[in-house]
């Protein structure tokens, strides 16, 4: 099959996957709980009042129209309206993310990086203590509640060590401005590239030092499943004759396991950080809240707190429609990568 | 004084089952520009011994005990800096599957270059690309093809650029592990002609490990017939083709089949290698010997020299 | 009709799963198992029991003095309302099991009859189960157990509901690539032609051989269901203050932490970390067992 057919198939079976998703979300936030307006409010509220907050929020409405109004609107960018004040979840959503997703690149990287020198290691000394004590790290780091491990390092290298900050993004009047040419900004919301695009190394410094215990303590929980994945592929790549054979000619046993072997594992790797960042997003709801990491995750903690149902289920569509997305563009680049998939 | 001197030598395998003596205390001596024919059933412990020269034995295998000494160098207990100074600049290896032997990504130079760049740093990638052309000529492969990959030779070709690789930094030694078992046997004969050549111009000590007898007649100077991990015979080529004193080596050179022979009845030996995690007590050949008496089934019979070549065999150790 | 599907079932369960003893030699997985099975053995007995040797009520406040580190009176200190911490992590992991079990039943009830038939049917049944499944399961799991739970308010039901929800899919994954594999088994074409039922099939036949994968997928639900739970808690979906629960613990103690009171955090944390490290240990371990990977 071509690279063309497989990727309209991919596109074509996403699309109702993201359906099935809305309304999944829709069913669970508009019709589980009964009415949601009115489990927005501890107190009794007289009916005007509840019936006046639901028509600003569309909440009067039947049900088969709200769904198809919320679906029409989901295509405008309309993600809802906040039950708190009204306003649109959309201009939250959007001046959030760039924090998650920064948070997310970060992790990423720790993960794998860890994961996959930890692999190897692992690969290298087959059967030995240094074997298996990583392979039950690498089972033990999930164990570990993302939060409780955030925890123990805020208290270790924040406040004992006071290497790192404890919390939050940045201190204020450090954030990164980014790209000005003339009279106009852009920036990405992501801090690093900011600073980098303005030029100014203090605060690309600060925005590191802020990032690394939260992308460390999210890295660290999820790294098992790379730690296994790269172990298990080197032992079966170092087995190979055209190993043993590099080695025969003297090659550095370095430029053997990384030059060579490494080589094969590459792939599944990729495919595996596609998988993983589900769990990402997932994880980054609690390391956000541990950090005070202004993130979306951070938004709908908060937003759990304030009982915003409307504002809940903007968020929670939006980290679907984001996972399927990357999901759909990890396929294509890795049906782009292997032809062998595109079956 | 020897080139190679094998002392001993004990390799084991730990598995979960047992522990298995793959090399069961081996002992050899290899002198400069001499050829050694190791010769055994797939499984005794030959490859094994080839990969210990250059401490190459894949885990859970294990050197146990013995020595080796390469020239002024102790194999076993060298660095592992040392011992990969001597691979490929000192030993060269050939390997029975030149398909699988060879980096499918990489192009033939580029194994050349990183070879010679790994050995000797000061080398300009052009002329080690210019010296990887002129062993390839010399193998009889157009220099051009350097920039090919292994796919694209045939066989034959690629078994020719192994030892091209094997040769290229001018070892003293080479090892060539069942060089010819996955080549058809029109190529293997142009093999073997190039090996014996290349000893000759080259002045090379080879070993040659193989499974086919025959092979070995026309190259080697000494055979060492192993048996389950140990040496059974080992002695000159005539002496050990004319007058066999092994009862395996006697059974071996029967089964090859030879058609100068009329009426001759295709022989093979009965029974199976034993399983090194149980061996039997005593000689581990009695059970599928015809000479087997008592001592043979309680008593392990050692090396001995016999008429010039060394046997291990109770029927010529008459103490 | 129970009665006669249960007899073969037990007879094949008991053949199925290895003695202790044979565990023990089957290398490193069987001693994953082992241990795993031994840590959660351990806590879930030291939950059941804590009533009789909790030396405090876990839920009276002020035993002791307010915030004092582990001493010889209280071996793991007290929190801010002065509740004895030992006697709360003796009992702080019933909600935890509770929920566990309860998420795990429910997948057991729904999944693995969806899974099932959907596989077995094949056809448009098969495709459109395939299709929810995989978009739930594509889903970051909290985040859809934070919206579910979020909806339906706190409670041990209700946080094993969503918890439920997010796992269905995976118990469905399982089961329907070894019905499709075992479905395809020359003796499963045999027993059809020889005029067997489809449902005789499907639960005789097919379900045996499914079981095991079952186990080892329920046992890495419960390791995913404690630490859910402890996610769910940590967002304010948990439960009324009043229960011991060592994700509330969690929760709580993190405010505790800047004045330096560690062990109301650190003891429960370890509680649960253990506790997921033991369900890890045995999905980890049943899963090698039963799928060999490399055959080293």
């Amino acid at each position: 099959m071509s690279l063309r057919s497989y990727v309209i198939a991919r596109i074509l079976l996403t699309i109702p996957m993201i359906m099935l998703l809305l309304t999944f979300v829709f069913l669970v936030v508009r019709v589980l709980p009964g009415d949601p307006a009115s489990l927005h409010f501890e107190k009794q509220v007289s009916p005007e009042m509840l019936l006046d907050f639901k028509r600003r929020l569309g909440l009067d409405k039947p049900l088969i129209v709200q769904y198809f109004e919320y679906l029409a609107g989901l295509l405008r960018g309309d993600f809802g309206k906040s039950m708190q004040d009204f306003s649109p979840v959309s201009q939250q959503i959007f001046s959030a993310f760039p924090a998650t997703l920064e948070l997310a690149i970060f992790s990423s990287i720790i993960m794998v990086l860890v994961g996959v020198v930890l692999g190897v290691q692992a690969s290298r000394s087959y059967n030995s203590v240094r074997d298996h004590s990583i392979r039950v790290f690498g089972i033990t780091s999930y164990a570990i509640p993302v939060f409780f491990l955030g925890e123990v390092l805020i208290m270790i290298f924040a406040i004992y060590f006071h290497l790192f900050p404890a919390g939050d993004r940045i201190y204020p009047g450090m954030a990164p401005t980014g790209l000005t040419i003339g009279g106009l900004h852009w920036s990405s919301g992501l801090y690093v590239l900011d600073s980098i695009l303005e030029g100014n190394p203090t605060k690309l410094g600060v925005s590191l030092r802020y990032l690394f215990l939260p992308s460390l303590t999210l890295g660290t929980v999820l790294c098992g499943i790379f730690i296994r994945l790269t172990r298990g592929n080197m032992l079966e790549t170092l087995q190979l004759d055209f190993v043993t054979a590099a080695r025969a000619r003297g090659l550095k046993e370095r430029t053997v396991v990384y030059g060579y072997a490494l080589r094969n594992a590459f792939l599944p790797i990729l495919t595996m950080m596609g998988l993983q960042f589900a769990a990402l997003l997932a994880g980054a709801v609690l390391t956000e809240t541990t950090f005070s990491w202004p993130g979306l995750g951070r938004y709908l903690v908060d937003r759990i707190s304030f009982r915003d149902y409307t504002a809940i289920q903007g968020v929670v569509v939006f980290f679907g429609i984001l996972v399927a997305m990357v999901s759909l563009a990890v396929d294509i680049i890795y049906a782009y990568l292997d032809p062998r998939i595109r079956f | 004084m020897a080139l190679l001197d094998i002392e001993s030598l004990v390799v084991e395998y730990h598995t979960l089952r047992a522990s298995m003596k793959a090399v069961d205390r081996v002992s050899l001596a290899m002198e400069k520009g001499h050829t050694l024919g190791l010769v055994g059933e797939s499984g005794c412990g030959k490859s094994t011994l080839g990969l210990s020269t250059v401490r190459l034995v894949p885990p859970p295998g294990k050197i146990a005990s013995g020595h080796i000494v390469l020239g002024e160098t102790d194999i076993i207990n060298c660095s592992d800096e040392e011992i990969r100074k001597v691979r490929g600049k000192r030993v060269g290896y050939i390997f029975q599957d030149p398909m699988t032997s060879l980096n499918p990504v990489k192009r033939i130079g580029a194994h050349f270059v990183e070879m010679i760049h790994t050995h000797e740093p000061e080398v300009s990638d052009q002329d080690a690309l210019k010296r990887g052309k002129d062993v390839l000529e010399r193998l009889g492969i157009l220099p051009e093809r350097i920039d090919d990959f292994p796919h694209q030779f045939s066989g034959g070709m690629r078994q020719r650029v192994m030892i091209g690789l094997a040769l290229a930094l001018g070892p003293d030694l080479l090892i060539a592990d069942e060089p010819t078992t996955s080549l058809d046997v029109i190529v293997e004969a142009q093999i073997i002609e190039l090996l014996k050549e290349l000893k000759e111009s080259l002045k090379l000590t080879l070993i040659l490990i193989t499974h086919n007898i025959g092979i070995v007649a026309e190259t080697a100077d000494r055979v060492a017939v192993m048996y389950a991990g140990r040496l059974a015979e080992l002695g000159q080529t005539d002496d050990l083709f004319e007058k066999p004193m092994h009862p395996y080596t006697q059974a071996l050179l029967k089964s090859v089949p030879n058609i100068t022979k009329k009426g001759q009845v295709l022989s093979w030996i009965p029974g199976a290698p034993p399983d090194l995690a149980e061996p039997p007590p005593g000689c581990l050949y009695h059970p599928r010997c015809p000479h087997a008496f008592d001592r043979c089934k309680k008593e392990e019979p050692l090396l001995i020299k016999h008429n010039g070549s060394q046997v291990a065999c109770h029927l010529y150790d008459k103490r | 009709m129970s009665m006669k599907k249960e007899k073969p079932q037990g007879r094949i369960l008991v053949q199925l799963f290895p003695s202790l003893a044979n565990l023990a030699s089957r290398g490193l997985a069987g001693w994953a198992i082992l241990i795993g099975a031994a840590i959660v053995a351990v806590m879930a007995v030291m939950t059941v029991v804590a009533p009789w040797i909790s030396p405090y009520n876990p839920i009276a406040i002020n035993v002791g003095p307010i915030l004092s580190p582990p001493s010889a009176e209280f071996p793991l200190g007290t929190n801010h309302l002065g509740q004895d911490m030992l006697s709360r992590v003796y009992s702080g992991g019933a909600i935890m099991f509770q929920v566990a079990v309860l998420s795990v039943i429910v997948c057991l009830v729904v999944g693995v009859p969806i899974g099932l038939f959907a596989s077995y049917l094949g056809g448009y049944t098969d495709k459109v189960a395939s299709l929810v499944m995989d978009s739930i399961y594509a889903f970051p799991g909290l985040v859809l157990a934070i919206a579910i739970a979020a909806m339906l308010g706190p409670g041990v039901v209700n946080m094993a509901l969503s918890i439920a929800v997010v796992y269905v899919p995976s118990y469905f994954r399982i089961i329907r690539s070894q019905v499709l594999t075992i479905k395809e088994l020359p003796y499963v074409e045999a027993a059809s032609m020889m005029g067997a039922k489809s449902r005789t099939t499907l639960f005789r036949y097919i379900l045996p051989n499914v079981i095991p994968s079952i186990v080892a997928v329920a046992t890495i639900n419960f390791a995913d269901a404690v630490l859910t739970s402890a996610g769910l808690t940590f967002v304010g979906l948990g439960l009324p203050v009043s229960t011991p629960d060592w994700g509330w613990d969690l929760t709580y103690g993190r405010r505790l932490l800047p004045s330096g009171a560690w062990w109301v955090i650190a003891f429960p944390g370890l509680m649960v970390v253990l506790l997921a490290l033991g369900f890890t240990m045995m999905g980890e371990g049943l899963s090698e067992l039963f799928n060999p990977r490399l055959q080293k």
